[in-house]
């Protein structure tokens, strides 16, 4: 049990404070901890490396793109380049993201647990996770590989010579990393809840991860099956895919997306919870319709495994089987509308205001709207067609993925910064950042909506030239993109030393994990809480901490 | 020429302007949707921004069951609009119409391979005519490509494999060339299997046709090779059991042994040749080699057309694709 001297919480915390970051120091200390909170750090410093190895990588297609002819880089070391960027930004950065880090650090304290049902698992799943990244970059360093992030067959089976089986491991064992988060998550919501934190009161945040995690364990494991059939097929010949073997490459297609479509909301559902929680917050107001915002996360969870096939419009799949996949892919657009709807609802009457996360959390609704309307255009089968494999649809993912999870991630780790290391980061700076990475994100992708509809293919190396300005249009963007990036990895650094001390609650935030101190003692409350209040309650002052 | 700087793709077959009409609706839908949420947050945040920090506390509001049905219910009635217009366009788009012209397409690491019934032959070029409907019936000789014309709003994925021709049809409008691209990441010179549609006024296309003519048709290049690979030692014109006669099949439901039917199109023919005991027909032994890697697709392209020859055209199905209109399901 707890062993930390009672101080007064309402005070500013000071260094001297025992804390989960200051309790132990050593290097083992860190690769041996079973703290949440601090697994979730180790996961912060990894994905943010695998995010700038993957930013890195799409600068070099950026600058690759700024003329119609190959001259920056080879074919080959180009198709490596959009390879190794969808690879680690899907599969290192976007999966993990949020869940990783915030749901890590945060689950236990919003439900008011001391730590995940399984500290030792979650432990185990960083390792994984290091582990299926290291065989990812070892692919990249041996040779690189070629096959697209999406390894369609049979070209990532028979054709690619180059290293598919080693980076397929890699994925194959980050996957499990990622089943033991959604496992460990489901275990603990279920099982750990504070006295009186019924179903209805825990956060959104909370909800969204739990809707995440179903989709975790139930599909990771269909993608790890269709990587071992691939590795034994190209290890051993077996015909599955390859049709020169008698096998069926579009089976391949079925079964990735299987996975990797729900995997999207898998990258996209926890970033709606920090949405709502950061809504409530900055407009001091309950999320409008709790309820239903919670319900529809759990609606985009099941109805994301019965949409797989709209990534296969024109690969020959029966055309009423088509229309059946844009019909259901309709469905799914009704849930994530709602939220956005319940969202907007949230400000009315609220007192609002103006924060980094806030202002992210506006880009975020904005540029999801968008991503998720086109998401309609391309659910439509008439529209697909003609846009499906064009930079239409790499512009609607980006939307998707960068626009609503990216920025979904830096609203959070804004918002729950000062709980995390104890220090608040510079705001001016911050708001500074958001604006950047807001204009610069849609100088990036909105142009590539309009090259998609001219036609240009993705995965062009080299293209026609009349596509030219648009793809520099799109390169000045990615470059005020990247300062948007770069900016908070030197605020934030410098905010560890120089940054003011955080309160518990600076924002005036409700929920459990602003009513114990920053950064929070390793057993994160001194003291059980109990739930009495709604979620949000936001018509009563938050209470400054107590011991 | 094209133009330098374009924002919208040329317009040149009878679906881009039915595509352009769909993306011009889903456009202003998306557009008015777009707007109303910036413009609500805008005034909204504007309106009850905190402007001091002593401010009230505002009081919660939980949530309305009227609203949150028609937020939900308004915007699917929208979608289902979204849905059945481009289902409809799918299904023109992907039902050849009767009486297309026919043409063959090969695409191959990282080429496109053309054949015109008459025996002309090109690569990473068609020639075609304007205001006609033109099907083709496209093979993968390797991994997985896609056929893709912008300014006809038209691609279809070529797959590689047994039972898999891919078709495609649509009618231009618009003499021009225009750009073809392989969609389908296809390795490493992908974004280089490129090539270009020509589209003719119908006299300058039979003149092209003269012009490059003088080969063999599909159909006597498909007997040659019929002749080269054996296949008239057991299938000539005439057999009799236990020899199998290929006169007036094509297009004719066949009996398999197991009690099953299938209907002899192109798709059975090619999967007869690659792997002959896949569907064998009733009161024939199962003694046939597989011609896998022995033939290459344009070779079996070939052989079909020949094999067709021997049908009487009156017995063809106007479209082989089971979906297509008028066509003989069954």
């Amino acid at each position: 049990m707890s062993t930390i001297p009672l101080t007064r919480l309402d005070e500013p915390a000071t260094r001297q404070r025992p804390n989960y970051l200051n309790v132990k120091s050593t290097i083992g200390s860190w690769l041996l901890t079973t703290d949440h909170k601090r697994i979730a750090i180790l996961y912060l410093l990894s994905i943010t490396a695998f995010f700038f190895m993957g930013g890195a990588f799409a600068t070099m297609i950026r600058l690759e793109l700024l003329t119609p002819q190959g001259d920056f880089v080879t074919a080959d070391t180009y198709n490596k380049l959009f390879t190794m960027h969808g690879l680690i930004m899907v599969f290192l950065f976007l999966v993990p993201s949020i869940p990783a880090v915030l749901g890590n650090f945060l689950i236990p304290m919003m439900i008011g647990a001391r730590d995940l049902a399984f500290p030792k698992i979650n432990l185990l799943s960083w390792y994984l996770y290091v582990f299926g990244g290291i065989f990812v970059v070892y692919a990249a360093l041996s040779g690189g590989v070629d096959t697209g992030w999406t390894f369609y067959t049979p070209y990532s089976s028979t054709y690619s010579n180059s290293a598919v089986i080693t980076t397929a491991l890699g994925v194959f064992v980050a996957g499990f990393s990622s089943i033991l988060t959604g496992l460990n998550f489901i275990v603990t919501i279920h099982k750990m809840r504070a006295p009186g934190l019924t179903w209805g009161k825990i956060p959104l945040f909370v909800w969204s991860h739990y809707a995440t995690a179903l989709i975790q364990i139930l599909g990771t494991p269909v993608l790890a099956i269709t990587i071992t059939l691939l590795v034994v097929e190209r290890i051993a010949h077996v015909g599955i895919f390859d049709p020169a073997l008698g096998g069926d490459p579009v089976l391949f297609q079925h079964m990735f997306w299987f996975y990797s479509h729900p995997a999207v909301y898998i990258m996209i559902l926890p970033g709606m919870g920090v949405i709502s929680e950061v809504i409530a917050c900055y407009s001091r107001k309950a999320v409008f319709g709790y309820k239903v915002v919670a319900a529809s996360s759990m609606a985009i969870a099941i109805l994301s495994f019965l949409v797989w096939g709209h990534h296969l419009f024109v690969s020959g799949q029966s055309i009423y089987a088509g229309m059946v996949f844009s019909l259901l892919s309709f469905f799914v657009a009704v849930p994530s509308a709602i939220k956005v709807f319940n969202w907007t609802a949230t400000l009315y009457k609220g007192s609002i205001s103006f924060e980094t996360p806030m202002l992210y959390a506006f880009g975020f609704i904005g540029l999801f709207t968008m991503g998720g309307l086109t998401g309609l255009f391309l659910a439509s089968l008439g529209f697909d067609v003609h846009v499906t494999d064009t930079y239409f649809v790499i512009a609607h993912f980006h939307y998707v993925m960068v626009g609503g999870m990216v920025v979904a991630y830096l609203a959070g780790i804004h918002y729950w910064w000062p709980k995390m290391t104890g220090r608040m980061y510079p705001e001016a700076w911050a708001r500074i950042a958001a604006i950047v990475v807001f204009v610069g994100f849609n100088l990036t992708f909105f142009p590539q909506f309009i090259l998609g509809y001219l036609g240009m293919p993705r995965r062009y190396h080299v293209y026609p030239p009349e596509f030219q300005a648009l793809n520099v249009l799109s390169t000045a963007g990615a470059s005020v993109l990247a300062v948007g990036y770069l900016l908070p990895i030197i605020y934030l650094l410098w905010s560890l030393k120089y940054g003011a001390i955080a309160p518990a609650n600076p924002w005036g935030a409700k929920g459990l994990e602003w009513e114990t101190p920053s950064p929070p003692p390793t057993d994160n409350f001194i003291e059980t809480p109990i739930v009495t209040e709604l979620t949000y309650d936001y018509s009563k002052p938050a209470e400054a901490p107590i011991a | 020429m094209q133009n330098a700087f374009p924002l919208f793709p040329e317009s040149a077959s009878t679906m881009s302007g039915q595509v352009d009409a769909l993306t011009f609706f889903l456009t202003l839908v998306s557009g008015l949707m777009t707007l109303l949420i910036f413009a609500t947050i805008t005034i909204l945040a504007i309106k009850y921004r905190r402007r001091s920090p002593n401010d009230p506390l505002p009081a919660p509001i939980h949530g309305s069951w009227l609203l949150e049905s028609t937020w939900s219910i308004v915007p699917f009635l929208v979608m289902l609009i979204m849905f059945a217009w481009g289902a409809r366009l799918f299904f023109d788009n992907y039902t050849p119409p009767v009486g297309a012209m026919e043409i063959f397409v090969v695409g191959k690491q990282w080429m496109w391979k053309v054949q015109h019934p008459e025996g002309q032959r090109e690569i990473n070029e068609l020639h075609i005519p304007v205001g006609r409907p033109i099907m083709l019936t496209m093979a993968s000789e390797d991994v997985i490509h896609s056929f893709f014309i912008p300014a006809f709003r038209v691609k279809h994925d070529v797959v590689p494999g047994v039972g898999r021709y891919s078709q495609l049809w649509f009618n231009a409008t618009k003499v021009g060339d225009y750009h073809l691209f392989c969609a389908e990441y296809c390795g490493n010179q992908h974004s280089g299997m490129t090539g270009w549609i020509h589209v003719m006024e119908p006299a300058d296309y039979q003149a092209w046709l003269s012009l490059h003519g003088g080969n063999a048709t599909m159909a006597q290049a498909g007997e040659t090779l019929f002749g080269q690979l054996g296949c008239a030692t057991c299938h000539a014109p005439g057999a009799t059991p236990p020899n199998l006669s290929l006169t007036n099949m094509y297009g004719h439901p066949v009996q398999l042994v197991g009690g099953a039917t299938v209907l002899a199109d192109e798709n059975y023919i090619r999967e007869s040749i690659i792997n002959p005991r896949a569907k064998v027909v009733l009161g024939y032994p199962p003694v046939m080699p597989t011609y896998q890697g022995q033939v290459t697709e344009e070779g079996v392209l070939q052989l079909i057309a020949y094999i067709k020859s021997l049908s009487r055209p009156s017995e063809r199905p106007a479209a082989n694709n089971a979906n297509a209109r008028e066509g003989t399901k069954k």
